[in-house]
């Protein structure tokens, strides 16, 4: 018997409007008290091909992915196979019996549970597209029943999705009592996995990643965003401009407080918000890989023309279609040094929806204050399922670091303008926007030919003092840039992680503590690195660094950043496209203390 | 080579315009291309249109790629801001700084390399977007920086530089536009003063998209044996160019003839371009008769001049996109964040 504590998946064929099912379901549990994370793994398809919904249910609070499967909703025949072959003895098969199951499918160690979803839809719709939209309905109802799920709580949900919409509600309500009458009349009900009503959520929401960064640009005050539809960063863009559309339009007019721009390709979105950014607005671009790639020359004109500008990578597997629509973290080198001459950008690491927020806003005033690209680096598994999270807050009264621009008052101070003038030794000038004074503070903005008072020249002696100048301000983006999270009981070995390999971390660190196995832990934040990040690594005799690339891109930027001795660093490393499991991280640091022949017990450094 | 400040004399005598400035208000430092070229008698036209329309100097973005041509943004106007950005891509660029503060005068200037290679996607798509400002091509049927390759805009038959002909179709700037919507069309050229300091005003005065297209003579890329067109009469009229780092100043090619009259125009490359100015009997708000009479003349080997088209009705970008009438970058956080009590109800729809 288990309570509140297994991994359900739902194997669909795209475009069958389960997703929405799917999503209720999880939605469900979340209501009734539980922590939920989801995973909707997609093809690069729009209708016909395999697509699986893994819904994770954790007393413990563990939102990883699991690599088990307790509970299969086989709905797509052509991934049967599969499907069955993935379930953990033990587990429960859930298929549509109008056909009976293929003898080679069967499994002894499994429960089969059998629902003749086709024909039960047969005598009660007569569309046959209604029927098909409707199968999700009714096997979501007999979920309800299986696992003891408050059936109000469903109906209700229904009620407030199709709000506006009320011809809909009755037949999906009919839909959804169709399958739990089913599985109550001939289904042994409850099955041994169950749900219990628990109050383990807290206040917190259920949100994707992709949603919370959009709410971060719009309360971070951007004001133009430019962008190109790309997978799985596209919702980023639709965020911002929905909320925007409700809460940034002028109260009188009912005119809007931000330009939202779908460009013709990544090159002209990031070339548009450079342009606004500077000319002074706050403006963003959300992408992907392939859109960084393309964003690249353009990357190195706003590093040396020293311009704000916010990216929002949601980072995706290699390139073209297909592995693209999974998840991994593999733009950290494309990104942080993007383009050609010698160029590096401040990045953002967040692991949580919330985080997506903070950082998103956070941007900004980085962007600002370091007058220089940021990019704030998800990727697909944190942007685009829904996941727990603490509830987004706003400190109001919080003002934003416009950085140093001077007003027309500030110039006629000024005796002569250098726009890049390291007034104060951070590295960073003090910047004018276009038409700011009638004759004080206008410059010509290029690459990098220029003085500090902007004029054209081509000296040696000039340009390798802008160089270092830029070295100066980097250091002052490293001190500026969100501090690692770090928790330490002086272990001798230490984790390092980032982004969505913190989602499995607390779970792995659990199973790794009953091998005796100790870990101080260090979560990466920004790039450049804080000096805790090198003291961290430091203080331990080797570092593990877990990370979703095939090249250990994190520990490169590490190695080569802080100088350090790659041996130090032992890589984690998971690229398969889905997210990291606690069970991966496990298995390959019980592996590397196998083969190193190390100690298991905790040695606590004195 | 290093920028050279120039000598700010005063001229009392200078007429002053309705703001109270002269000329040299709206003038740039000395212009480091080569004497001659028609470029600076393209930023020379842009000065004179802005002085007389006495605009303030200063509310101008001024915004380029890369290319000579795109260099010229610093020669002109001091006052304003400029950005010589990446090559074929100011039009994203000039997109970014129109949206950010509709109150100043977006100037963008481009290259035929830079806006019909390179930068082709971005200018169809710039024109479709509607931004209010003057995009100018300086157009010299050649890439000028990268000394004398072929451009897209150069025509079928031409010899390059080395000898080699062109075989690819050109494209011609104008006809594109109209096509794809631009509100106001025109073309004219460097020399032509009195046609292109008008047409730089109609079109910065336009709301919209104002195009021109401004031929403009490349006087150091012009060895091109073997061409179709007439090549002796330029070599016995001008320095020939046998080592290729040495470019003999030129005189700047100027033309002045009556609307409705045809003028043929030496160019340094040894070809006769034979330009069309439109008379005042030209419907300027017929697009379809526009681009008709456009390919109708160019067939018979004529350069059409003038104004193709204005729509003085025209929408821009602010306008679709229903934007506040204040400059987007002066809005601060009272205005821009809707603050903690509309995140709660936010986050009790995440619930
Ligand atoms: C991405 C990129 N590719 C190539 C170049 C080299 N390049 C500089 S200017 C230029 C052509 C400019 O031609 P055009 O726009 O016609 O300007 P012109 O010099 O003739 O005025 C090229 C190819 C570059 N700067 N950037
Ligand atoms: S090379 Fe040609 S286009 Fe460039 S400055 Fe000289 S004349 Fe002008
Ligand atoms: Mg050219």
């Amino acid at each position: 018997m288990s309570i509140n504590d297994f991994v359900i998946r739902f194997a669909n064929v795209n475009g069958s409007g389960s997703a929405s099912a799917n999503t209720m379901f999880a939605k469900a549990l979340f209501r009734m008290g539980l922590p939920v994370a989801t995973r909707n793994i997609f093809p690069s398809n729009i209708q016909g091909l395999p697509t699986w919904f893994d819904v994770r249910v954790s007393a413990r609070g563990y939102l990883g992915r699991r690599e088990s499967v307790d509970i299969m909703v086989a709905m797509n025949a052509a991934t049967y196979e599969e499907d069955v072959a993935c379930l953990s003895p033990g587990g429960y098969l859930i298929y549509d019996s109008t056909k009976p199951l293929a003898r080679h499918l069967r499994r002894s160690d499994i429960t089969e549970i059998g629902m003749p979803l086709a024909d039960l839809l047969l005598s009660e719709f007569e569309d046959i597209k209604q029927r098909g939209l409707f199968k999700n309905i009714t096997y979501l109802g007999a979920l309800s029943a299986l696992l003891d799920i408050e059936f109000d709580v469903i109906t209700g949900m229904v009620a407030t999705q199709y709000k506006g919409k009320d011809a809909l509600i009755a037949p999906n309500i009919a839909a959804l009592e169709i399958g739990r009458g089913y599985a109550q009349r001939y289904l042994s009900c409850p099955l041994p996995i169950k749900v219990r009503r628990v109050e383990a959520a807290g206040d917190r929401i259920m949100v994707d990643g992709n949603t919370a960064a959009g709410l971060g640009a719009l309360y971070g005050g951007a004001t133009v965003c430019a962008w190109y539809p790309i997978t799985p960063s596209t919702s980023v863009a639709e965020a911002f401009e929905l909320y925007a559309n409700q809460l940034r339009v002028e109260e009188n007019s009912g005119r809007r407080k931000f330009a939202v721009v779908q460009a013709e390709d990544e090159l002209s979105a990031i070339g548009i918000v450079i342009g606004a950014a500077w000319n002074g607005a706050r403006s963003f671009t959300a992408t992907s890989g392939p859109g960084i790639s393309l964003m690249s020359e353009f990357l190195g004109l706003a590093y040396f023309a020293e311009i704000p500008a916010v990216i929002f990578d949601v980072q995706r597997a290699g390139p073209s279609t297909g592995m693209p629509t999974r998840t991994q973290q593999c733009d950290l080198i494309s990104a942080a040094y993007a383009s050609h001459g010698d160029t590096k950008h401040v990045l953002l690491f967040p692991s949580t929806p919330k985080e997506c927020f903070e950082f998103g806003a956070q941007c900004f005033d980085l962007a600002d204050r370091l007058q220089t690209p940021v990019i704030l680096m998800t990727d697909l598994d944190l942007g685009m399922n829904d996941s727990l999270s603490d509830p987004l807050t706003w400190e109001d009264g919080r003002a934003y670091d416009r950085g140093k621009v001077l007003s027309a008052e500030d110039l006629e101070a000024v005796e002569k303008f250098g726009r890049y003038l390291d007034v104060d030794g951070d590295g960073i000038g003090y910047r004018t926007y276009p038409g700011t004074h009638p004759d004080k503070g206008a410059f010509f903005t290029r690459g990098t030919s220029r003085d500090e008072y902007a004029a054209y020249t081509e000296s040696p002696e000039a340009y390798e003092k802008n160089m270092r100048r830029l070295l100066r301000k980097w250091e002052t983006a490293s001190k500026l840039v969100p501090e690692a999270v770090i928790t330490s009981s002086g272990q001798r070995a230490g984790i390092l992680y980032y982004g969505t390999s913190a989602t499995p971390m607390p779970e792995a660190l659990d199973l790794l503590e009953e091998e005796d196995v100790h870990l101080d832990t260090l979560r990466i934040c920004g790039f450049p690195f804080g000096k805790e990040v090198y003291k961290f690594i430091e203080d331990h005799d080797f570092v593990f660094v877990v990370e979703q690339n095939r090249d250990a891109q994190m520990k490169t930027l590490l190695v080569n950043e802080g100088e350090l001795d790659p041996a130090r660093l032992v890589s984690i490393l998971y690229y398969g496209g889905l997210s990291i499991s606690a069970d991966t991280i496990q298995a390959q640091i019980s592996e590397y203390f196998t083969q190193q022949k190390l100690p298991r017990l905790t040695e606590v450094k004195s | 080579m290093t920028f050279v400040a120039k000598p700010r004399v005063h001229h009392p005598k200078l007429p002053v315009n309705e703001i109270g400035l002269t000329r040299r208000d709206y003038e740039g430092p000395v212009s480091t291309l080569c004497a001659g070229c028609g470029h600076d008698s393209v930023s020379a036209a842009i000065v004179q249109a802005c002085a007389e329309l006495s605009l303030p100097p200063h509310k101008f973005a001024k915004i380029s790629g890369i290319g000579c041509s795109s260099k010229t943004p610093s020669y002109f106007l001091s006052k304003s801001h400029g950005f010589n950005s990446v090559h074929g891509r100011m039009p994203s660029v000039a997109t970014g700084a129109n949206l950010a503060n509709r109150d100043l005068y977006c100037i963008g200037v481009s290259g035929d390399g830079d806006t019909a290679s390179i930068g082709l996607g971005q200018f169809a798509h710039i024109v479709r977007r509607r931004i209010n400002m003057l995009y100018v091509v300086d157009n010299n049927g050649t890439y000028g920086l990268t000394k004398g390759q072929f451009s897209a805009t150069n025509d079928k038959g031409s010899t390059s530089k080395k000898g080699l002909p062109n075989l690819n179709e050109p494209i011609d700037l104008v006809s594109l536009a109209l096509q794809i919507g631009a509100s106001f069309v025109a073309r004219s050229f460097s020399g032509d003063k009195k046609q292109l300091v008008p047409l730089i005003k109609a079109a910065l005065i336009h709301k919209g998209f104002g195009f021109i297209d401004v031929i403009s003579p490349c006087v150091a890329f012009n060895n091109h044996q073997g061409s179709t067109k007439s090549y002796d009469y330029i070599r016995d009229h001008s320095e020939p160019v046998v080592v290729t780092d040495y470019f003999a100043a030129q005189e700047e090619i100027t033309v002045d003839y009556a609307p409705g009259t045809s003028e043929e125009v030496h160019m340094p490359d040894g070809s006769v371009l034979c330009l069309q100015k439109l008379d005042e009997k030209f419907d300027v708000h017929d697009k379809v008769h526009a681009l008709n009479y456009v390919q109708t003349r160019q067939a018979q080997g004529e350069v059409v001049t003038g104004l193709l088209y204005v729509d003085p009705d025209a929408s821009d970008c602010h306008e679709v996109l229903d934007t506040v009438q204040r400059p987007l970058n002066e809005l601060d956080v009272d205005d821009l964040c809707p603050g903690n009590a509309a995140l709660e109800m936010v986050n009790a729809g995440f619930r």
